[in-house]
C-alpha cells in the first residue's frame, strides 16, 4: 500500500465538518501529517507465549528499542525534576544549595570529630557522599520504577527499559547538580582528576551499573512491595560499612575484607581517579567483576518477567 | 494493509492482593480454602483470575469492531491485549499496523505537565523530529480547542477537556488501529460529533476501530461487527444489528 495517497483519502472525509477544529485544512499541514504517515516501515505487532530463547531475544530488543527513544526518557527524567521543583524559587538549584549545606556542615564537624585535616577530608567526604546519594537513590527510586510509572505502562505499549532511562537519567542529573558544589570544593582545595583511561571507564562503568540497578531493582519492586523498606534499610547498613564518611586508610584491620562489600569498589573506580588518587588493581578486578554479576542478574530477571511487570504494577 | 488476528487468547491475573503480594507469603506459600468459577490457581499456587480465555477473531481493513458486555466481561483486557499492553500467556495476538490506543482515562499523560508537554511526550514516543512535533502540537491545538488551558497542568481540567485532548493526540499520529474504551464518550454532543468526523477520515481510509461500549446507541451509530464478551469468552460474534438484537433481549 502507498500511504502517501493517506492524506488524500482523508482529506475529502474531514473538510465536510466546516468547524473550524476540522484538521488537515492546510496544505503545508498535510504534508508534514503524510510524513508522519510514512515514518518506518508499517509495524507489525506478533505476541505470544514466549518459550526458551525469546525471553533474551525480546529482551534484547526491548532494551535496543528503549535507548532508541533515548529522547523520551530524557525528557521524562528531566520534567520529573523540574516538575518537583516547579513553583519553588530556586528550582532544580534547591538540590545544588542542600549538597551545599549538608558538606559544609558534616565536613566541619567530622573533620572536629575525627580530628582530620580539613584540606585532606572536605572533598574526600563531599564527593562520597554525593556518589553515595546516586547509588542510594538508584536502589531506592529503581524500586518504583514501574510501578511509579502504572498510568504510562497501561495506556501504550512501549519499551520497559524506557522507564528504566528515565529513572537512571533523573538519578544522574540530580547528581550533577550536586555536583556543582563538588567542583567548587575541588577547586578550592586544588584536587585535579588524574587524566588518562581510569576516570572515563570508571564513570562508564558506574552509570552502566546504575542502569542495571534500576533495573534489577524495578523489576524486583513491581513484583514484591516490601522491596523499598528491605532495601532501605540494607543500603542504611552499607552506608556505614562503605568507606563513605570515614576514609579507607583510617582501618588497618579488616582492609582485605572491604572487597566483600560491593559498593566499595564501584564507588572507587569513580572516586579514586576523579580525586587523583591511585585506584587498586584488585579494587579493580572487583568491580569489573562485581559489575559483571549485577548485569547478569538484572538481564536474567528483566528477560524472565518482562512481559508479567504489565500484569503485576 | 491494518489487520488484526486474534487466536484463542487466554489472559489470567495473578491476584497479589494486599498481603498475598508480600514476599512473606511467597516465601510461606500458604494457600487454602477453596477456589472456584473464574479463580484459579497455578503449579506455584498463586490465585489467578481468568480474564479472557479462548477468544479469537479477525480483523479486515475498514472493519470497526464494537466490544459489548457486563462489567468485567473482558472488554478492557481485549482492548489492552490488542494494543500489546498485556502480552498473551496462551494464544495469539497479531497486529499489522501503527496502534492508536484510547484506555486509561489518563492516558498515560502527566497530570503535573501541561497539555503542551504531553504532547511533545507523545510526539518523542513516536520518534517524531522536531517540526512533526510542532505540527502535530498545531494539529492537536485546533481539534482539542483548549484555549489557554493547554499551558495548564492537565490536572486542572475537566474530564470533557482531558477527552478532547486524549483523543485529539491519539488521532494525530494517524493510526491504522484505533483502539478505544468507553469513557472517551464523555464529552459533549458538539464534541462526539467532531470527533466523528475526524474519526471518519481514518476509519474510511480502510483501517481499523475496535470500541467497547455498555451504550447501544453509540455501537450503532459506529460499528460494523460487534463481538459480544461474557465471563472472559465471546458468546456471539456478528453485524452489529444481528448481536445488538440478541445482547437487548437478554440484558432487558
Amino acid at each position: 500500500m502507498n500511504r502517501i495517497e493517506r492524506p488524500e483519502q482523508i482529506h475529502p472525509e474531514t473538510v465536510t465538518g466546516d468547524s473550524p477544529a476540522a484538521p488537515l485544512q492546510d496544505a503545508g499541514a498535510r504534508a508534514l501529517r503524510a510524513e508522519i504517515g510514512v515514518n518506518g516501515p508499517e509495524p507489525v505487532m506478533d505476541l505470544r507465549p514466549e518459550r526458551g530463547l525469546a525471553h533474551s531475544v525480546h529482551a534484547i530488543k526491548d532494551t535496543r528499542d528503549g535507548f532508541r527513544l533515548f529522547r523520551l526518557g530524557w525528557t521524562l527524567g528531566w520534567l520529573d525534576i523540574k516538575l518537583r521543583y516547579r513553583g519553588s524559587m530556586l528550582g532544580p538549584f534547591w538540590m545544588t544549595l542542600s549538597t551545599a549545606i549538608m558538606v559544609g556542615a558534616m565536613g566541619f564537624l567530622y573533620a572536629a570529630l575525627f580530628n582530620i585535616n580539613l584540606r585532606v577530608y572536605l572533598p574526600f567526604l563531599s564527593f562520597s557522599l554525593i556518589l553515595w546519594g546516586y547509588l542510594n537513590s538508584a536502589v531506592s527510586e529503581g524500586c518504583s520504577t514501574f510501578t511509579g510509572s502504572v498510568g504510562l505502562i497501561h495506556a501504550l505499549r512501549m519499551p520497559f527499559s524506557v522507564h528504566v532511562l528515565r529513572v537512571t537519567i533523573r538519578g544522574l542529573l540530580t547528581f550533577l547538580h550536586s555536583a556543582a558544589v563538588v567542583a567548587i570544593v575541588f577547586v578550592i582545595f586544588g584536587i585535579a582528576p588524574r587524566l588518562n583511561w581510569e576516570a572515563p571507564a570508571g564513570v562508564l562503568l558506574w552509570l552502566a551499573d546504575m542502569y542495571a540497578i534500576t533495573l534489577l531493582f524495578g523489576v524486583l519492586g513491581a513484583r514484591f512491595r516490601d522491596m523499598p523498606p528491605v532495601s532501605a534499610s540494607v543500603m542504611q547498613i552499607l552506608f556505614f560499612v562503605t568507606p563513605i564518611i570515614w576514609k579507607p586508610d583510617l582501618i588497618f584491620i579488616g582492609r582485605q575484607y572491604l572487597l566483600l562489600d560491593p559498593c566499595y569498589p564501584l564507588v572507587e573506580i569513580v572516586r579514586g581517579p576523579l580525586m587523583n588518587q591511585e585506584v587498586r588493581p584488585s579494587i579493580w578486578l572487583a568491580a569489573v567483576a562485581y559489575s559483571g554479576l549485577l548485569w547478569v542478574a538484572a538481564f536474567a530477571l528483566f528477560s524472565r518477567m518482562r512481559t508479567r511487570l504489565a500484569y503485576w504494577v | 494493509m491494518a489487520t488484526i488476528e486474534v487466536t484463542d487468547l487466554a489472559i489470567s491475573f495473578p491476584l497479589y492482593h494486599g498481603d498475598a503480594r508480600s514476599l512473606k507469603k511467597t516465601v510461606r506459600r500458604s494457600l487454602d480454602g477453596k477456589l472456584s468459577g473464574r479463580f484459579t490457581q497455578d503449579r506455584r499456587e498463586r490465585v489467578l483470575v481468568q480474564a479472557l480465555k479462548g477468544v479469537s477473531f479477525s480483523l479486515q481493513r475498514g472493519e470497526r469492531l464494537g466490544l459489548i458486555g457486563g462489567n468485567g466481561a473482558g472488554k478492557t483486557t481485549l482492548l489492552r491485549a490488542l494494543a500489546g499492553i498485556y502480552e498473551p500467556l496462551e494464544g495469539q495476538v497479531l497486529v499489522q499496523g501503527r496502534i492508536g490506543a484510547l484506555l486509561d482515562t489518563s492516558l498515560g499523560m502527566n497530570d503535573d505537565m501541561s497539555g503542551r508537554e504531553n504532547i511533545r511526550l507523545r510526539g518523542l514516543f513516536h520518534a517524531l523530529g522536531e517540526v512533526a512535533i510542532q505540527e502535530i502540537e498545531r494539529d492537536v491545538e485546533t481539534f482539542a480547542d483548549l484555549g489557554p488551558f493547554l499551558d495548564l497542568p492537565i490536572k486542572t481540567y475537566s474530564s470533557g477537556m482531558r477527552v478532547r485532548l486524549a483523543f485529539g493526540l491519539a488521532t494525530a499520529i494517524m493510526p491504522q488501529v484505533l483502539i478505544m474504551d468507553e469513557w472517551f464518550m464523555a464529552g459533549d454532543a458538539s464534541f462526539r460529533e467532531r470527533a466523528k468526523q475526524r474519526m471518519i477520515g481514518l476509519v474510511e481510509g480502510a483501517e481499523i476501530l475496535v470500541v467497547s461500549s455498555h451504550q447501544p446507541e453509540i455501537m450503532q451509530e459506529w460499528c460494523t461487527r460487534l463481538l459480544w464478551m461474557d465471563q472472559g469468552r465471546v458468546r456471539m460474534d456478528g453485524p452489529t444489528e444481528d448481536v445488538l438484537d440478541a445482547y437487548l433481549s437478554t440484558a432487558g
